[in-house]
């Protein structure tokens, strides 16, 4: 479906999730699913209304990882943000960074050098690859098997942090983003092990392919459940994979250029119903662009700094103005909201949280399903609280 | 994409006496923005989704900002007749003097939208509302009905910034508690001594066995002097 379809005639209250009155068979029961729940990947509550087994009314409550964080950044200086921003969305801490540098970059019209570019590609592209693997390894979890598929993820996983922690010295908060480039320059060796480490992907993902996607099990859970549908998405705001399991072909690497995303050659999967298997199939075939991506990066990366010289580090203050700076994060669009008096802090530090965000259509997915179901949906969402509740 | 300038002749075609504003970014991201009056923010921003031309069906980001009452001072050259004795004379001399004048600009607060289109590929549109005050008048239209993406982030905003949208379906807290006062990220925001005090049965147990302890042993602690204390 093309979006110029979706002019479908709008009722009042289309964007809203119906209103479903209790069948008055039983007795409704309410029900708080979390905060301490392991299917919420952290501490997040889901309020539902129960007629019987069917969910009939879902509030998501937030905030139990709230630290302020935007409060906390514009009392701080702009780079003194950067390793705050890893710890957003936790799994994926080099597109957090990437985002963050990109904004900045923006405000202050700073160019990036050629190897620089080089390396954020290859790196973002590796943080999306271990992101999709887990998250596709928690969403088997939560239909019951549990350990095995994750651990198939989590053994990739590892190479791919094992690559970040060899590069940046941490395995997940990595802070190696700078305004201008990038903290350090990769080594041969360091290349060499990147190349070995996505030779093996490829097979990596047909195995667990090979294993998943005609599960009979998978299949039956995931397909046809919790269906979005595409003009629904947009108006949301939905992003990321989310959007695109339903047909609609948005993808900022594509849309916006940034970076230097245009000189590769990448198709972006899209799905057709909007399920959950839609979105699972989004994700590997994701995960194949990606390596696609990588095997041309790493052969092509140049030489040359990793900083723009003129870049300015000390005394680092921005003239006064605004920029909002977005990039397609694994989860979704990450965007960064900068507003500057010409200080060394930022005067306004906005995160615009993909997860949060993607949680919006949460209620319209899950009604009319059950509990386990509600669970399953809620995984393929694919969230991470440090950036819902910020 | 239309240039903002474009956009905004294009909303005062469609919109009549929508009173929009082309606000200036002076940074090098060039983004400039339009700031909408809330009587016909609701009207505006569904004429952007349903343009053919426009299409912004995609409401990326909203954030509030806060700007607070801000004293400026000026340096004013004020004229003024003076008497001054002169070789023995007394006569009156025209003066000119400095003088600096303080006078408070009133704050405001402002909710910046960031709009894309997923049709046409293009975007980001800055628009923003603000309110008239940071007291009691801090109501702006809610754009809930027509971009369903703002729900979470308009509460968001009045969460931490106290702007009400008027016509959101489901305006709470988000990110706070529902007991929690105030608004954490305006400017003049200062923490509480304990964020995690609230009355408990306890307290008042503890009260009443005080009052009983003190009434039982004056006696006692006269004898034993201060160390007891």
């Amino acid at each position: 479906m093309s979006v110029a379809d979706m002019k479908l005639e709008r009722p009042a209250g289309w964007n809203r999730p119906p209103v479903i009155e209790p069948s008055g068979e039983g007795e409704l029961l309410e029900l708080a699913m979390g905060p301490h729940h392991p299917s919420t990947h952290g501490v997040f509550r889901m309020d539902v209304a129960l007629d019987g087994e069917n969910v009939i009314r879902l509030k998501p409550v937030f905030g139990y990882l709230h630290r302020n964080h935007e409060k906390i950044a514009e009392g701080a200086s702009y780079l003194a943000s950067m390793p705050y921003t890893d710890r957003l969305d936790y799994f994926c801490s080099l597109t957090n960074n990437w985002a963050y540098a990109l904004a900045v970059e923006k405000l202050v019209g700073q160019e990036v050098p050629e190897r620089a570019e080089y390396i954020r590609v290859i790196l973002a592209e590796l943080t999306r690859i271990q992101n999709h693997a887990a998250s596709i390894g928690f969403l088997i979890q939560e239909m019951g098997a549990s350990g095995t598929p994750l651990m198939y993820a989590f053994k990739e996983r590892e190479k791919i942090l094992d690559l970040f922690e060899s590069l940046t010295g941490s395995r997940m908060m990595c802070n190696y983003m700078r305004f201008g480039g990038c903290r350090v320059d990769v080594s041969a060796p360091w290349l060499d092990a990147a190349r070995k480490v996505v030779a093996g992907l490829s097979q990596f993902v047909d195995e667990f392919e090979a294993l998943l996607s005609t599960n009979e099990i998978l299949m039956a859970r995931c397909q046809g459940m919790g269906i979005l549908r595409p003009e629904l998405a947009v108006n949301a705001g939905v992003s990321g994979p989310m959007l695109r399991a339903t047909g609609v072909n948005y993808d900022i690497r594509k849309v916006d250029h940034y970076g230097i995303y245009d000189r590769f050659q990448f198709r972006v999967p899209l799905g057709d119903h909007g399920d959950i298997y839609d979105r699972y199939m989004v994700r590997i075939l994701e995960m194949r662009e990606s390596i696609k991506i990588l095997e041309q990066a790493l052969p092509q990366i140049p030489a040359g700094p990793i900083m723009d010289p003129k870049a300015k580090i000390r005394g680092f203050r921005p003239k006064p103005g605004e920029a909002y700076g977005r990039i397609e994060a694994p989860k979704g669009e990450l965007g960064f909201y900068l507003i500057s008096d010409g200080g060394p802090n930022p005067y306004r530090y906005r995160v615009r949280p993909p997860s949060l965000i993607n949680l919006t259509i949460l209620e319209d997915m899950c009604l009319g399903h059950n509990v386990a179901d509600v669970v399953l949906i809620f995984g393929s969402v694919d969230i991470v609280l440090g950036e819902v509740d910020r | 994409m239309k240039t903002v300038e474009e956009i905004k002749a294009a909303i005062e075609t469609a919109v009549p006496g929508a009173g929009v504003e082309f606000v200036s970014n002076l940074s090098p991201s060039a983004q400039h923005s339009l700031r909408l009056s809330p009587e016909s923010a609701v009207a505006v921003a569904t004429f952007l989704r349903d343009d053919s031309e426009l299409a912004f069906d995609f409401l990326s980001n909203v954030s509030g900002v806060d700007w607070p009452d801000k004293e400026i001072a000026e340096k004013v050259k004020v004229t003024r007749q003076v008497t001054k004795t002169v070789d023995g004379v007394e006569q009156t001399v025209e003066e000119t003097v400095d003088e600096t004048r303080k006078r408070t600009e009133p704050g405001y607060l402002e909710a910046v939208y960031h709009l894309y289109s997923v049709e046409k590929k293009h975007g980001p549109l800055v628009i923003r509302l603000r309110t008239l005050d940071r007291g009691d008048k801090t109501q702006l239209p809610s754009l809930t009905p027509v971009w369903r993406a703002a729900e979470f982030q308009e509460r968001e905003v009045f969460d931490l910034y106290g702007i009400v949208f008027t016509g959101h379906p489901d305006l709470r807290r988000i990110l706070m508690w529902p007991e929690f006062k105030d608004h954490p990220m305006r400017k003049d925001y200062v923490d509480p001594d304990d964020f995690e005090y609230e009355p408990t049965p306890h307290d008042e147990v503890l009260k009443r066995a005080q009052a009983h302890q003190a009434a039982a042993q004056p006696a006692a602690t006269a004898e034993e002097g201060p160390a007891s204390a």
